[in-house]
């Protein structure tokens, strides 16, 4: 594997292979105002999202995390932040520009939206032409975080595209670069599996007590879960129990220890393989790897997940001839050959591989071609 | 040619790479040393959708990827198109 690419060194050293320029709202009610940023300002983007009102305790904690976390991660060059109130807009604004990147905040309160929007765009033009005059470097793809995670799976995806992305995850981790997996209510069956995998009784222990509270708030919705997970799609795949989708989800993690548990959208400290509380709920989960940092997404389909993320490109591949053929517009690598044994597993995962390195030297993955930018908050409760 | 794959020599079930037409006698691969095995479908089973390989008794485990994914909730035979209906959760 190219153990070298060119991409971007940000001020605090972070490595990232995209340049965005973002806006983000603090609340639901301030998305038109960002929205009327960025589609006056070409060269940025808006990051609408529906919460940010009236929220407390754990719930308001990972909102603020995942919004900071958004504009902390380094394929964003420079950030805009403006919410209702300044208050919650400067924290935010604050806690992005601790890693020394170009960072404003606005409130609309007090002055008005058209005035914030007028002073905004200003402001977003600037960061625009800083962040266009910042030029790809060569950089270690060792410094990089990698997330992963499936979608619309069925059993093509425990076959062939997941041990793909399990080779190329290996490989990575033995290069030294961080990869992120998640999807708490997945492993359901095989976290025995994970568990094993544990670098400490400290890291298995807090993977445990994670999984199990989360697989218990699920049970205790008294909801019948057929249908949920897995899903209408996976069942339609041949998946037929949430244990046979745990298998081949698993397989994607690869085989080297878990070195880190983090919460949702948390920064992982330990290079290595590391799991993540979340949801199995595609754009969720990408929303809030991005946030934790993570620059570029593995997500293997076997019916046609088509999510995309604004922050980080989303390389997809599939196992089923079927979806390769008929939602091509979505599959960055075909690997069904695995399937028929036209290809072995090593070439598999070489062709990841190349597509990972085009992408992270600047090729956009078919999702970003499409405009997937599915940004797509955790909400843990109400609101009061 | 083969028409369906199994994880592991031990497993219950194969996953099938083409479809699989009712009373065909086709061939699947062990992915683990790439032997072979027969079987004759009694139904009909799509690309990616299971056929066993053992026939099973009601509640006994069902062993995929040489772990236990559901038990058989209801009897099955060698070659019996295996999903929702005959195939159910430990967990939930």
């Amino acid at each position: 594997m190219q153990k070298t690419v060119m991409g971007y060194r940000r001020p605090n050293g972070a490595v990232g292979i995209r340049n965005h320029v973002v806006i983000i709202p603090v609340d639901d009610i301030s998305n038109a105002a960002v929205e009327a940023v960025a589609s006056k300002i070409p060269g940025t983007l808006a990051l609408s999202h529906p919460y940010g009102r009236l929220q407390y305790g754990k719930d308001l904690e990972l909102h603020f995390r995942t919004l900071i976390g958004t504009g902390c991660n380094a394929n964003v060059a420079a950030a805009i932040v403006i919410g209702i109130e300044a208050n919650w807009s400067k924290k935010v604004a604050e806690g992005i520009a601790e890693t020394g990147k170009p960072v404003a905040w606005f409130s609309i309160e007090g002055q008005g939206e058209l005035e914030t929007v007028r002073q905004a765009c200003w402001k977003a033009q600037e960061f625009v032409q800083y962040a266009t005059e910042l030029n790809r470097e060569p950089v270690p793809v060792s410094d990089m975080i990698i997330s992963i995670k499936c979608g619309e799976s069925d059993t093509t995806t425990g076959l062939a595209s997941c041990p793909t992305v399990g080779k190329v995850v290996d490989e990575l981790i033995d290069m030294g670069a961080t990869v992120l997996f998640g999807e708490t209510s997945e492993l359901t069956g095989g976290e025995h599996l994970i568990a094993e995998r544990c670098a400490t009784p400290d890291v298995r222990e807090r993977f445990l007590k994670t999984f199990h509270d989360y697989v218990s708030f699920i049970e205790n919705q008294d909801a019948d879960l057929l249908g949920s997970q897995p899903t209408q799609g996976n069942i339609a795949g041949g998946l037929s129990t949430i244990e046979e989708k745990a298998m081949g989800n698993i397989e994607k993690t690869g085989t080297k220890p878990v070195v880190g548990v983090l919460e949702p959208a948390q920064a992982p400290t330990v290079k290595g393989l590391n799991f993540m509380d979340t949801s199995s709920a595609a754009a969720e989960c990408v929303t809030l790897m991005a946030a934790a940092g993570a620059v570029l997404h593995f997500f293997p389909t076997g019916q046609g997940n088509i999510v995309g993320n604004p922050i980080e490109p989303v390389v997809k591949l599939t196992g089923n001839p079927k979806t390769a053929q008929c939602m091509k517009e979505h599959i960055d690598v075909d690997v069904s050959g695995l399937l028929s044994y036209e290809i072995n597993l090593p070439q598999a995962a070489e062709q990841l591989s190349e597509v990972m390195v085009r992408t992270m030297n600047g090729r956009f993955t078919m999702a970003e071609a499409l405009g997937h930018r599915e940004f797509v908050l955790t909400k843990l409760y109400p609101s009061a | 040619m083969h028409k369906f794959l199994i994880h592991k020599q031990g497993d219950f079930v194969g996953v099938a790479t083409r479809d699989i037409e009712a009373n065909e006698a086709v061939t699947g691969v062990f992915m683990d040393d790439n032997s072979t095995v027969e079987v004759v479908a009694r139904q009909a089973v799509p690309l990616g959708h299971k056929i066993a390989l053992e026939s099973l008794d009601y509640g006994a485990d069902v062993v995929e990827y040489g772990q236990v994914i559901g038990y058989a909730s209801t009897g099955w035979q060698r070659g019996d198109y295996v999903h929702t209906h005959n195939l159910k959760s430990k967990r939930w």
